[in-house]
């Protein structure tokens, strides 16, 4: 297990390299100087223009800075913003926006999504488990901005139970209608996801053995049956948290929330090179470890999973 | 052991053919393929999504048959955010266009974007993932980790990051790299697990033993019976595809305003969500159904080739 871990790790080091080398390659890439957009209508002053140049290190190569940068993070440095603002404080104050919007969304995902689906499960075939998959394909197949659309359109502007966009402050409260859009697709996904998996396990041997033993129908359900098509669930969800954490570009946009898809899309538009990599770098580490801990959740959960030889 | 036995070899005609062990040799031989054609005809969901991508295909490839109405040239202010009127069934937008016919032309854009990149990923996907899942080694360890290169960096993200990159010259080409390029690891991983598990196959020693090359034995031998899992996400990619172009253009970054295209529709009437919210519906329906139909079918490929889900239908 622990040799599974450090091969893992290891791994995951020319991965992130390789990541960040090539956002900073397509970063370096954009049209457009920074430097010239900062003096806005102004003239540009060679001298500043030049002192802000060296100060960036954008008189260096590109894979000189991309050392320096790389170096930077390495002891916790994720540089500065072109507004002067080092990003480690945007990172610090976007991040537990999206927190709580990927809290939010992940608790309707496992309420919802798992209630349906084993429902569907057990009553496969039935007018509900059909309807269950009817509608779930219909969700998965609209698109994201679409769903947001509609549900900004119905639930804010027309019904008024919430507020159309986020404010500044992003509460719990208001976070609820972006966060059940970010969960609709996924909930999809765990409906069907949940459904395959009880109906596989309700065929296993060991439920005909808890059902002829006289348990009742409650407790098969539960403590056989649920448990045991959790497995494949339980990984999606940890992998679906991984997506969520590194933000929802399309919904945060459109609901206005203030969290790490929104600023992330902003500063692309503006062409914030440091900004940009910075993010994308962090996003990189969350799904790398994300990613580890996924599978070794998925061996803590199914005793026929041992990694390491 | 020391003590030699010689080989004994029963003789052809010990044991004659019973009644049972004859072999009609009338009935078609099934394989995998015809199986799961068989299964897909019995579906209604097969004819249903089969007649709505047919019905793209038709709007993409002759829009004119469907509206005489030019998309962008006779717009007029006077129209702006009109409702529907005779000869213009779904209204007008903001700028005083025909909103069905706009919708009528996007659709070859949509339909264009979603094959490039299907044709896109599948060819790196593919040819990486068969390299990587049948040679193994340093090869395997190195395309691999390429693949989570690209796989780690969240691909609306990427696509937008490459967007800006060419935002003087971005067209359907560059839309289709944009997704495409970030796109293949999945389909790579999907046939790199699945050759893992056939390249063991006794046929596979039995070409080996017979001096059939590597390369070979990759391509017409592991080659076809891996490939059923691509095939399933090969729908499923292109309604993805489809869903990222508009996105993108959504996102304000994806085909320049000339070009027709659902997400740019769709773009331009959010604006207008309050007073004229139908100019946003009907793209976003066009958009959703062609996605919808895509996935269907992917839904009933997948159960026909995949026994263990439908046994769950």
């Amino acid at each position: 297990m622990f040799g599974y871990i450090v091969r893992r790790v290891l791994q995951a080091i020319p991965v992130f390299l390789g990541t960040t080398l090539l956002i900073y390659f397509m970063v370096f890439a954009m049209p457009g100087d920074p430097i010239v957009a900062l003096f806005g209508d102004k003239g540009v002053n060679p001298a500043i223009a030049e002192h802000l140049r060296h100060q960036y290190h954008l008189d260096q190569p590109f894979i000189v800075q991309y050392l320096i940068y790389i170096g930077g993070v390495f002891v916790g440095d994720f540089g500065t913003s072109f507004s002067g603002q080092p990003v480690a404080n945007i990172l610090a104050q976007t991040f537990p926006v999206t927190i709580r919007l990927a809290i939010l969304a992940l608790l309707l995902e496992m309420i919802v999504g798992i209630g349906v689906g084993l429902i569907s499960g057990l009553r496969k075939g039935k007018l509900f488990d059909a309807s269950a998959l009817v509608v779930s394909l219909i969700f998965i197949s609209l698109p994201i901005f679409v769903i947001a659309f509609v549900f900004q359109f119905v639930f804010a502007i027309k019904l008024g139970w919430a507020r159309p966009t986020v404010s500044g402050a992003a509460n719990w409260g208001e976070l609820i209608l972006p966060a059940i859009v970010l969960a609709t697709v996924s909930i999809a996904y765990i409906i069907r996801l949940t459904r395959s998996s009880v109906i596989e396990t309700s065929g296993q041997d060991f439920v005909r053995t808890a059902y002829s033993k006289g348990l009742s129908g409650a407790r098969v359900v539960r403590v056989h049956i649920l448990r045991n098509s959790l497995i494949p669930v339980v990984t999606f969800l940890a992998v679906d948290f991984g997506v969520l954490l590194v933000g929802a570009t399309v919904t945060e946009g459109i609901f206005n929330v203030p969290g790490v898809g929104r600023t992330l899309y902003q500063a692309i538009i503006r062409g914030e090179g440091p900004t940009v990599v910075s993010f994308v770098t962090v996003m990189v580490l969350i799904y790398l470890v994300v990613n580890l801990l996924t599978d070794l959740l998925y061996a803590a959960l199914d005793p026929r999973i041992r990694y390491g030889k | 052991m020391a003590n030699k036995q010689p080989h004994f070899v029963a003789p052809l005609n010990e044991t004659p053919l019973l009644a049972v062990d004859s072999v009609t040799g009338a009935s078609q031989p099934s394989n995998l393929w015809l199986d799961a054609w068989r299964d897909m005809r019995r579906r209604p969901m097969f004819y249903i999504s089969g007649v709505l991508i047919l019905l793209v295909v038709i709007v993409a490839l002759f829009p004119g048959i469907f509206t005489a109405e030019p998309p962008n040239d006779k717009c007029y202010l006077a129209n702006s955010n009109a409702g529907p009127i005779w000869g213009h069934p779904l209204g007008f937008t903001r700028q005083g266009c025909d909103v069905f016919s706009r919708i009528v032309h996007g659709t070859s854009t949509s339909l264009t974007v979603g094959i490039l990149v299907t044709i896109l990923t599948m060819g790196v996907g593919i040819i990486l993932g068969a390299i990587a899942g049948f040679y193994g080694k340093w090869i395997d360890a190195v395309l691999s980790r390429v693949g989570d290169i690209f796989f780690a960096i969240p691909y609306i993200l990427a696509a937008v990051v490459v967007m800006s990159v060419f935002s003087h010259n971005r067209n359907v080409i560059v839309i289709a790299l944009a997704i495409g390029v970030f796109a293949w690891p999945s389909t790579a991983r999907v046939l790199r697990a699945e050759i893992l598990r056939v390249k063991n196959a006794d046929f596979v020693m039995a070409s080996t033993a017979i001096g059939v090359s590597r390369t070979r034995i990759l391509w017409r031998h592991v080659m076809p019976n891996s490939i059923a899992p691509v095939i399933v996400i090969t729908t499923m990619s292109l309604a993805g595809a489809i869903v990222a172009e508009a996105t993108l253009s959504f996102l304000g970054v994806g085909l320049p305003s000339t070009f027709m295209s659902w997400g740019n529709d769709i773009s331009q009437a959010q604006a207008d969500i309050r007073n004229n919210p139908m100019t946003l519906i009907w793209p976003s329906l066009a958009l959703s159904i062609t996605v919808l139909a895509f996935i269907m079918m992917g839904e009933v490929i997948r159960e026909a080739l995949d026994p263990k889900a439908r046994a769950s239908r």
